[in-house]
């Protein structure tokens, strides 16, 4: 496949291995902000590649993991009412409420459908009149857009019966609480590509002087993740603390500005509470005012569900960057990708799950 | 976070100017896109699609401007 | 019968109740639509099992149930699936198949032509890979207990003299076959499901592989395990094989037979084809010597086109499956948790 293949490439792996190596001259942590980076960093078992004094700490950018477990549980109780349908992007069915997941209740009868594309939801509206469609609406600035654009055609052909659960998360204001965490580590960041095609580089800009700290903007492939790294190092080295584009294929400083406009025209930056972290401000999204008959938590008086998470897991340390993994005691003992507890045991790119998934030991 | 995979576009229908959607091949498979952000967008274009929305056109010259760096570190220090 | 196949009952367009009952109408089927289509001396004993001669006394004997969904998909439909999946779990046993018996679970109100397809296409793969179908039952069960049709099988083959196939017989050393492109049943299944829309010419690999393998016994008697790679794809098969038998297995990713629609499908799914089904592919391995005749002899068949060598056996990480990567690095391959569903991320 075009763009990919290339991406792939064993020689240009082996020369920037080999750069990054004559490039480093001490320690350094590393955050890649994204789950998918994340994903493609054990997919292609990068640890064993890199040199043992960069540690790659693996950041909150799993939307599926940090969806709080009362919109889990919101959305569960929502498949369970008889003329209800609820869409939702795969990987969010096997993620635990606190009593059960979309994947249970689906093998119960629910009717749960997965879907690609909000669209694909917006087409179950149109199909089933005589039944409500729930779409559980979780992703970052990426995946936002587009639900955006299906609740304005929602609007538009008065698909009255279409609702979303809203879930949303923001990369920036998440970086600013890890930045702002006086234990934090983080001494370089991989910001994620996709988010920011959708946004462009220019919020990282103040991020970057604010805590002086360097960001490259990367992307998802092996060669851009080595890549990424390798500029970020020499930034790090230069006590150079800018923001870089590395991945110039996709990523524009201006983003996408139409897919910005249809994202504000619906949603609006709100406070938003994150699964293993906890309330951050302005890091969430909620529907603009002429939209807010599409809330699936309005329509269907969902506000008295709530719910706690375990107490025992360090999810909250992990997704930071304060601890890894193996520090946890449950880590592969209670808590397994069949049995997760915490937030970054449930997705498959999730840290801990990626971990066990693919850790070479 | 988010899977956003290239693909070609073999074709688009503009019928509905809020919603333009595009025909785009991914390896040998092929899905409906709405185009709908992206400029100047014409079959042959590749673009970055995630859940059936393209983000950006993916720029031919900084792929291979990057590509060709990369290889030209190497030719500089051969690898063995 | 006529060249046009008509279904011979035409009173009900639809599977019933009444069609599992016992009475008049269970017969029909049976007599009708089972019996007439598939019959031969065995199945006419009509017995509640079958008298089979058997020569000698080592005999492999299979059983498997199949529920897929949607019951029809690009390249086949639940039918040959029961036929073929029975077939290969005998082959596998180093078995040439014989007799299959076939249980039909069916969900009141299941169309009577869609019936009619399944038992058409049962009739076919029986037939190409020489199997009869020597006994059966046929229950009906109430709308919503059931997902339109299930099929349980059993299988008796007669064990070929001169091999021992065992999983625990992998040794360091031997290098690892398979028949061709992995994962297209799981991705053209996939591809029919409900909101999962994307367009692809991927037919589902289901094949019977006992004619090809037959071939392969004649020429090597050297095989020391044979597996078919179905759900859970062959990541998991080479797991359970690994695990089996105390040895590693390294996988060389850029060996592996995928084509560019599966891999279009599993970038866009986010999948690992290493996870996704087959249901017309063999796990060969043998002593690394053997290799090359049994890839000659597999070649000559359709099904084994594109047979390949796509690993080997190693004495380093017992019981675990390592893949060589496309970038040169490696990682561990484990088994699956659950089916794997399309991320967005």
């Amino acid at each position: 496949m075009k763009y990919v293949d290339e991406f792939r490439d064993a020689q240009l792996v082996r020369t920037l291995i080999k750069a990054i190596t004559s490039a480093t001259s001490q320690s350094w942590n590393i955050m890649e902000i994204c789950g998918g980076q994340t994903h493609s960093i054990m997919k292609y078992g990068l640890l064993d590649l890199l040199p043992n004094n960069i540690h790659l700490v693996h950041g909150p950018g799993c939307p599926v993991c940090v969806t709080p477990i009362e919109f889990i549980d919101r959305a569960v109780h929502l498949s369970q009412q008889p003329n209800i349908i609820l869409a939702s992007f795969g990987d969010m069915l096997r993620v635990p409420g606190s009593q059960s997941d979309l994947l249970s209740v689906k093998a119960q009868g629910a009717d749960v459908r997965t879907v690609l594309s909000p669209l694909a939801a917006l087409e179950l509206a149109k199909q089933h009149p005589d039944k409500e469609i729930v779409f559980f609406a979780v992703g970052f600035e990426t995946t936002a857009p587009a639900i955006a654009l299906s609740i304005i055609q929602a609007k538009k052909m008065e698909l009255n019966n279409f609702s979303v659960l809203v879930s949303h998360v923001l990369v920036p204001p998440a970086m600013e609480a890890i930045l702002s965490n006086p234990q934090n580590k983080i001494q370089g960041f991989l910001a994620a590509g996709h988010v920011c095609t959708v946004m462009g580089t220019r919020e990282y800009f103040s991020i970057a002087k604010k805590y002086q700290i360097p960001i490259v903007v990367t992307g998802f492939e092996p060669v851009d993740i080595l890549a990424g790294i390798l500029r970020l190092l020499q930034k790090l080295e230069a006590k150079d603390n800018v923001v870089v584009n590395e991945y110039k294929r996709s990523v524009k400083e201006d983003g996408n500005l139409a897919a910005q406009k249809t994202l504000w025209e619906v949603f609006s930056p709100s406070m938003q509470k994150w699964r293993g972290i906890g309330k951050i401000p302005q890091s969430g999204l909620k529907l603009n005012k002429p939209y807010r008959k599409f809330d699936a938590v309005e329509k269907f008086e969902l506000q008295q569900i709530m719910a706690e998470e375990s107490k025992i897991c360090i999810a909250g340390e992990i997704l930071t960057g304060q601890k890894r993994p193996f520090d946890c005691p449950a880590f592969n003992k209670s808590c397994t990708p069949e049995n997760p507890m915490g937030a970054p045991m449930v997705s498959s790119e999730g840290a801990c799950a990626a971990y066990i998934k693919y850790f070479n030991q | 976070m988010c899977l956003a995979v290239p693909g070609k576009i073999l074709s688009i229908d503009d019928s509905d100017p809020d919603l333009i959607m595009a025909k785009v091949q991914f390896g040998g498979i092929t899905q409906d896109v709405c185009v709908q952000w992206i400029d100047d967008v014409a079959v042959g274009d590749y673009i970055m699609a995630h859940v059936g929305t393209a983000l950006s056109k993916v720029d031919e010259a900084d792929a291979q401007i990057m590509l060709d760096s990369l290889a030209a570190m190497g030719d500089i220090d051969p690898i063995n | 019968m006529e060249l046009a196949c008509p279904i011979p009952i035409s009173d009900y367009d639809r599977i019933l109740l009444a069609h599992g009952g016992g009475g008049k109408l269970m017969h029909q089927l049976i007599e009708k639509m089972i019996f007439n289509e598939l019959k031969n001396e065995f199945l006419e004993q009509t017995h509640d099992g079958a008298l089979l001669p058997i020569k000698g006394n080592k005999v492999a004997f299979t059983t498997d149930s199949f529920v897929v969904n949607p019951l029809f998909f690009p390249g086949g439909n639940i039918g040959d699936l029961a036929i073929n999946g029975t077939v290969n779990d005998l082959v596998c046993c180093g078995a040439k198949p014989l007799y299959l018996s076939l249980s039909f679970i069916i969900e009141e109100g299941l169309l009577m032509d869609d019936f009619w397809k399944i038992i058409q296409n049962i009739k076919a793969a029986a037939l190409k890979s020489g199997v009869k179908i020597v006994t059966g039952d046929t229950k009906v069960v109430e709308k919503g207990k059931g997902d339109g049709i299930f099929i349980n099988t059993a299988g008796i083959g007669e064990l070929i003299p001169d091999l021992s196939i065992n999983p625990i017989h992998c040794q360091t050393g031997d290098v690892i076959i398979i028949n061709g492109a992995i994962a297209e049943h799981g991705i053209a299944v996939l591809s029919k499901r409900e909101g999962l829309t994307f367009e692809t010419d991927i037919v589902s690999d289901s094949a019977s592989l006992n004619t090809m393998m037959e071939a392969v016994f004649e020429v090597s008697n050297k095989i020391h395990v044979l597996r078919d790679p179905t759900r859970g794809g062959l990541a998991s098969t080479l797991n359970e094989i690994a695990q089996a038998s105390n040895t590693g297995i390294t996988l060389y990713e850029k060996n592996l037979p995928i084509s560019e629609s599966v891999k279009g499908a599993c970038e866009l799914l986010g999948f690992d084809p290493l996870y996704v089904a087959n249901e017309g592919k063999i796990v060969v391995i043998l002593p690394e010597d053997a290799a090359e005749k049994v890839l000659e002899t597999m070649k000559e068949f359709p099904e084994g086109k594109g047979s390949c060598i796509i690993g080997k056996v190693t004495a380093l990480h017992p019981g675990k499956v390592h893949l060589e990567t496309v970038i040169g690095s490696k990682r561990m391959v484990d088994m699956i948790s659950g089916e794997q569903l399309p991320r967005i991320c």
